[in-house]
């Protein structure tokens, strides 16, 4: 159509989210071509309005080794996008409310004793001394240290940017209405503004990957989830670690400038396909909990609360890895309300699966095929 | 007259009780129904006829409300009327609104509830508009509200040497009720022209009482020997570095720059809507260039694009004391018709045409105190626009520049303006001013801050709503 402007690249990606920002970077780094296409603004879902928890610990056994490749990234993060995004290893510290809490987090540790986490469990006196504003609710808890916390509005976007100054063809509020392929090249096809050939396809589109996957014959049960979350007003420092609790619930940091971080405690509620927020009774049970945890909380304010949209999985790993119908086209989605730490590593592995067709880090529990166990991989067409 | 037996079984919830409120249950209340009304303020009036806490003396309606005393008489006296006939809950923040219920905070008694609705009448008023100037978070500078509020609620002034500053009907009006109270108006500093108003004069003589009022106001300042000075540009507020308060204030007349010495400053650009309840309840907006603001698309009746929520007032579009009045009874109305009450059509046509009237005048308004559409240009770059979070229009423009932030919510997350206690409420204004000029976009293009829950800063203890879901059932 007349006006429609063509583009050829190596590699397309749908999906301007800190996986596909990532992987648009490091694609750039390895000198190969690429268009992303972002239906919205970069950063704007899921990947910039998530809680900015920046942890480990507490992750499956196999997500370990991609949490691990994006512990370096994090650590390089200002050398890496250009700024730090508010990102501190102030530590991450899983409460325990129970002896049974504490037994299951020393499993834990035994566990994950291959990498290095360095998790240190407090309880009793120790705890009272290091944590004097945890409310009595808490018996103890598991502190890893280099864990933390960064600022998802500020770290997302800046992914973009940061691949759009490498070279990286950025089209921000340009929805794939029609994704094939021509037996050459994938075809993107975005309105009648633009059309993109490319022989590698990324599809990070979080939430919103399943009709590209579905497309070619990957149908997957993905599902939209949408997270409480609150933030006070600014309040006296007192807490450098970002919280969790085990067993799941709520999680909370405080920020430099004293605001307090607050999500989990329920589900939010979808607006309509793109738009989220915080239900009404995942804010009361919010406010329950972090009084309990966080006594001082009871004279605060909250100030505001908002949601977003995930991709969900039935077993909570994301699909990252190669199609099993199409070759050049990768799969990175449904990191299931984890994927702000893991993306930088998972945005790296796409890159290597374009360029070498294998990652150094393993990914075969993240596998597109643990949801095709009775069929047998089908050849290319 | 009694409710048709179709109506929805839950009471009808009219939220806010200025003018628009009170008119809206009034006809509510005629028509044999009992609506919630919510109330933030502690009596009934809005903002336009606030009353003083009841434990102050009685001061006249006349020294309150001036010329406007026999409509705040009328406002006040229909609503102590309907008391006993409506159920009233003063001091209540509607906080958040999801799945037909309003969760509400109660100031006094420091508890919650949530209300549940069939039919809701959003009348949420307006606040002040506010287009900072260096300065402006000196302690000594208000708003022009803020300044009227003080006066009528409080029965203070802010200063003993005033300088009212900005543009609109409001500025002459506080200018002279605060020199009828006995304050010393320094000057009023408009930044529109004398032209600006003669050009209008045509649009304006629509409501002959009322432009006429606004000749009277100023007619009466000059012949009281205050300074009135048109075409001005504020340039800053001048503070005493040794109390750190205001001292004066300093412009640009057109061709120098002139100070003048001052204790307080009154200062706004007319009045904005408060559209968040609207926001939250799902309404749909649209840009509306004689507000210059995105507002929630209503019909001539106060329907909103969301069944059952109709809105009045000030909250959806500034419109004045009067329309909302009128805007009250027609929302009222409209909402008894769709619930298969008999209205008065009669009645219900001839508001609809005095609002529509109203609305040449209201052009008339705009044109004769047109908002500075060159504030963004000399806006410098340390002046603070988001006082919640410190947030300069240095760092606005640093934030479009380098992230390329083009949309409010994008530059809301990347910059954090907007992100404090206010929500935006007092900065959004400017900020979206800030941004077009910063993107060389007409303001409508940067869009409009997404309103989310709370409306207003709620103690965490009491966001646990528990759902004691007083007011269900008529």
């Amino acid at each position: 159509m007349s006006g429609r402007k063509t583009l050829r690249t190596d590699v397309a990606i749908v999906g301007g989210g800190i996986v596909g920002a990532s992987a648009a970077l490091a694609l750039r780094r390895m000198g190969i071509g690429v268009v992303l296409l972002e239906r919205d603004l970069c950063g704007s879902r899921s990947s910039g309005v998530n809680y900015g928890g920046v942890r480990r610990q507490g992750r499956p056994v196999s997500q370990l080794p991609l949490a691990q490749r994006a512990h370096r990234i994090w650590g390089n993060l200002r050398e890496t996008i250009g700024t730090d995004g508010e990102y501190l290893r102030s530590g991450h510290f899983k409460i325990a409310r129970s002896e049974a809490d504490m037994a299951s987090l020393e499993r834990y540790r035994a566990q994950s004793r291959d990498f290095d986490l360095g998790l240190e469990l407090i309880s009793d006196a120790r705890l009272r001394e290091r944590c004097p504003w945890l409310g009595t609710r808490a018996v103890g808890g598991s502190l890893c240290a280099e864990d933390g916390q960064a600022n998802p509005r500020l770290v997302s976007p800046a992914f973009a940017l940061a691949a759009q100054r490498a070279g990286a063809q950025i089209f921000e509020r340009h929805k794939v209405d029609e994704v094939a392929h021509d037996g050459q090249a994938f075809i993107l096809r975005s309105g009648n503004a633009l059309e993109v050939h490319a022989p590698a396809l990324l599809n990070c589109a979080g939430a919103w990957a399943g009709p590209i996957a579905t497309e070619f014959g990957e149908e997957v049960p993905l599902q939209s989830g949408h997270p409480a979350m609150a933030v006070t007003e600014p309040l006296p420092f007192f807490m450098n670690w970002s919280l969790g609790v085990e067993g799941g619930g709520i999680y909370c940091r405080q920020v430099a400038r004293g605001n307090l971080v607050l999500g989990g405690g329920g589900k939010g509620i979808a607006l309509d396909a793109d738009r989220a927020r915080s239900d009404r009774d995942a804010i009361a049970s919010l406010s329950v909990q972090a009084i309990e945890l966080l006594p001082a909380l009871r004279h605060a304010h909250f100030i505001r609360t908002w949601s977003g949209t995930e991709g969900y999985l039935p077993d909570r790993q994301p699909v990252l890895g190669p199609s099993r119908t199409t070759p050049g086209l990768f799969h990175g989605f449904g990191f299931s309300g984890a994927g702000f730490q893991i993306g930088p590593a998972a945005g790296e592995v796409l890159a290597e699966l374009v360029r070498d067709g294998r990652s150094s880090t393993p990914i075969d529990a993240f596998s597109i095929e643990r949801f095709f166990p009775e069929e047998t991989t089908t050849s290319p067409p | 007259m009694t409710a048709p037996s179709s109506f929805s079984a839950l009471q009808p919830v009219v939220v806010g009780a200025g003018p628009a409120g009170v008119r809206a249950a009034q006809a509510l209340v005629a028509h044999g129904l009992r609506p919630v009304v919510i109330d933030e303020a502690s009596r009934a009036g809005g903002q336009i006829y606030r009353r003083p806490p009841s434990s102050l003396a009685e001061r006249s309606a006349n020294v309150l409300y001036g010329f406007e005393a026999r409509r705040a008489d009328a406002v006040h006296t229909a609503f102590d009327a309907l008391r006993e006939r409506i159920d009233y809950r003063a001091d209540s923040l509607v906080w958040n609104a999801q799945g037909g219920r309003l969760d509400v905070l109660h100031g006094p008694t420091r508890s919650t509830s949530s209300v549940p609705y069939g039919q809701l009448i959003v009348a949420t008023g307006a606040t002040d508009r506010v287009l900072p100037v260096p300065g402006w978070t000196l302690p000594g500078v208000y708003t022009l509200g803020g300044a009227q509020v003080a006066l009528k609620f409080q029965g203070c002034a802010i200063g003993q040497r005033v300088v009212f500053m900005g543009t609109g009907p409001l500025l002459y009006l506080v200018a002279y009720q605060y020199a009828k109270a006995g304050a010393k108006v320094a000057a009023v500093l408009d930044t529109s022209r004398l032209a600006d108003q003669l050009a209008a004069t045509p649009a304006m003589l629509r409501q002959p009482a009322v432009f006429a009022k606004g000749v009277y106001y100023v007619a009466w300042l000059r012949a009281h020997g205050v300074a009135l000075h048109g075409g001005v540009r504020p340039l800053r507020v001048l503070g005493d570095a040794t109390e750190n308060r205001v001292a004066g204030v300093a412009w640009h007349d057109g061709q120098e720059e002139r100070t003048l010495a001052c204790d307080a400053v009154g200062f706004g650009y007319a009045l904005r809507s408060e559209t968040q309840l609207a926001d939250l309840l799902g309404c749909r907006f649209e840009f509306a260039p004689l507000h210059r603001a995105h507002l929630p698309v209503r019909d001539a009746a106060g329907r909103s694009s969301v069944r059952g929520v109709y809105l009045a007032g000030d909250g959806a579009g500034i419109m004045g004391a009067d329309a909302a009045e009128w805007a009250g009874e027609r929302a009222a109305l409209a909402l008894l018709a769709d619930g298969g009450a008999a209205i008065d059509a009669a009645r219900a046509a001839m508001l609809e045409r005095k609002l529509h009237k109203l609305g040449a005048f209201r052009q008339g308004l705009e044109r004769a105190f047109p908002v500075p559409h060159d504030w963004a240009a000399h806006a410098p770059d340390e002046l603070v626009v988001c006082r919640c979070e410190n947030i300069t229009a240095g760092t606005l423009r640093q934030t479009v520049a380098e992230n390329g932030a083009d949309e409010m919510n994008r530059l809301k997350a990347l910059s954090r303006v907007g992100m404090g206690r206010c929500q935006g409420r007092m900065c959004g204004v400017a900020a979206a001013e800030i941004l077009a000029h910063a993107t060389g976009q007409p303001v409508q293009q940067v869009g409009r801050l997404r309103g989310q829950a709370p409306i207003k800063p709620i103690p965490i203890h009491l966001a646990n709503t528990a759902p004691s879901t007083e007011g269900a059932g008529a």
